[in-house]
């Protein structure tokens, strides 16, 4: 499981594209907006959760692609399958790898656009903590959705029609956390609840991408 | 013989050829009486004067909307653990109907809301979980149409469908969660005091009634057509063959 965790972190890093470009799409998407909607400070700092929230989700989607299409066209995908580590920790990594090389950085990278768009100084750690537990999320259900769309030349816009409604849940506690934060509310319902979202992710989702893939590759 | 035996496709085709006039007949029979006892014979609502006429089309729609998608939801159970083929298809063939009631449902409560809230949309925690749910018919209908091996589509769409589901109620009670409602409970369980009177109740209940026998006959309707897709296909690979 390290050996493909860690093969999965050097072809991102090596291969060029994905690793940067999240980064990058995140922060194009969160600068358009000031331009799109005006640059008063006040509603910027309303809006900034929200939009910090959609432009991680929408950085996540764009790499999803790649988990599964590299391996499958090249075969190493048949070789996983017939691997004696399941199909099921497989896709676990995977998820993880994704996770590591868009989640982790866009968590990171975060609070400095949120300073772009003036958000509230209390939500800083709301921001921080709540893309640190939901991230991993996107990216397990992410993976199934890549998993479904595997054997589809065109799979592209299909997957973000199956997996966007699947964010649906995370992002809505997501941006709750942090404008709550922001507020000066109790965030911690929300926060909880989403991490209930990410641990059922990873307990469940797995089984369903392994399927899915046994399929695919029949 | 078991109940399992009617999934035969040779049976299937059998049995409902006679049986789909009349349920085509009564769901008319039904929707007709519903929909003309509601409009013309019933009393205008005190304070929401005629618009609480649409309830007829609402409210039927809209339970038909969640029961479509439970449907398919064991109809993709049924393929993934016992392989009967006209399941997956009766699965397949019941999303479009789902997303016109959807739609239906939608549209009507834009209607009424304009007059009755003043605005034609809210982001109310019902009327945004069934934008997602219309989103996760979509979905479902899309990787449906893009594999061309019916076999892999159809496991293909039932895991996505059980998945759909799990997320579908998560939504549902995350919006609860995100916003308060303006869209009023209930107005039909059994139990409750608040329950619409019976003059409104009675021909909604037989709207209801043809709504589930329009919902079955098309779904029935559409298997059919797609068991006939499904043999010409294999009558032309089998011409190709030879």
């Amino acid at each position: 499981m390290i050996a493909l965790l860690l093969r999965d972190l050097r072809l991102a890093i090596r291969a060029g594209g994905g690793f940067g470009l999240g980064l990058a799409f995140f922060l194009i998407v969160v600068v358009l907006v000031p331009f799109g909607v005006g640059p008063e400070t006040e509603l910027l700092s309303r809006i900034a959760p929200g939009i910090l929230w959609v432009a991680s989700l929408l950085a996540a989607l764009l790499s999803l692609d790649r988990i599964f299409a590299l391996d499958y066209e090249d075969g190493s995908l048949a070789l996983l399958a017939t691997s004696p580590l399941p199909l099921e920790g497989a896709a676990m990594v995977k998820a993880l790898a994704h996770w590591i090389t868009t989640g982790l950085p866009l968590t990171l990278a975060a609070p400095a656009l949120g300073f772009l768009l003036s958000l509230a100084p209390e939500a800083y750690a709301y921001l921080l903590v709540s893309l640190m537990i939901g991230t991993p999320a996107l990216s397990m259900i992410g993976t199934f959705g890549a998993a479904l769309t595997v054997g589809l030349r065109r799979g592209g816009l299909l997957l973000s029609l199956l997996v966007l409604p699947l964010y649906v849940p995370t992002l809505i506690f997501g941006a709750e956390a942090v404008r709550r934060g922001a507020e000066g509310l109790d965030p911690t319902g929300a926060l909880m609840l989403m991490a209930g979202i990410t641990a059922g992710s990873f307990a469940l989702l797995p089984f369903a991408t392994a399927a899915v893939l046994r399929i695919n590759l029949r | 013989m078991s109940m399992w035996e009617y999934a035969n496709p040779k049976l299937f085709m059998g049995w409902t050829r006679p049986v789909l006039p009349w349920m085509f007949a009564s769901a008319g029979v039904c929707l007709v009486v519903g929909l003309v006892w509601g409009f013309f014979f019933t009393p205008d609502d005190f304070r929401q004067g005629s618009t609480v006429k649409i309830i007829y089309l609402h409210v039927p729609s809209a339970l038909m909307a969640i029961n479509a998608w439970i449907m398919m939801l064991v109809a993709s159970l049924i393929w993934v653990v016992r392989r009967h083929h006209v399941s997956a298809l009766a699965a397949r063939a019941a999303a479009p109907v789902g997303v016109v009631f959807t739609l239906i449902a939608l549209f009507t409560g834009g209607i009424w809301g304009q007059p009755m809230w003043g605005t034609y949309w809210a982001w109310d925690p019902r009327l945004t979980s069934f934008l997602i749910l219309f989103l996760f018919y979509l979905g479902y209908i899309a990787l449906w149409e893009a594999i061309e091996d019916p076999d892999t589509a159809a496991d293909l769409t039932s895991v996505l469908c059980m998945v759909g589901s799990v997320f579908a109620i998560l939504s549902r009670y995350a919006v609860l969660f995100w916003n308060q409602g303006l869209h009023q409970g209930a107005s039909l369980s059994l139990d409750k005091e608040e329950n619409i009177s019976d003059v409104f109740w009675f021909p909604l209940l037989v709207c209801i009634a043809g709504f589930v026998l329009l919902f079955v006959a098309l779904v029935l309707m559409r298997t059919r057509t797609e068991i006939r897709a499904r043999r010409i296909r294999a009558l032309e690979a089998r011409a190709r063959r030879a």
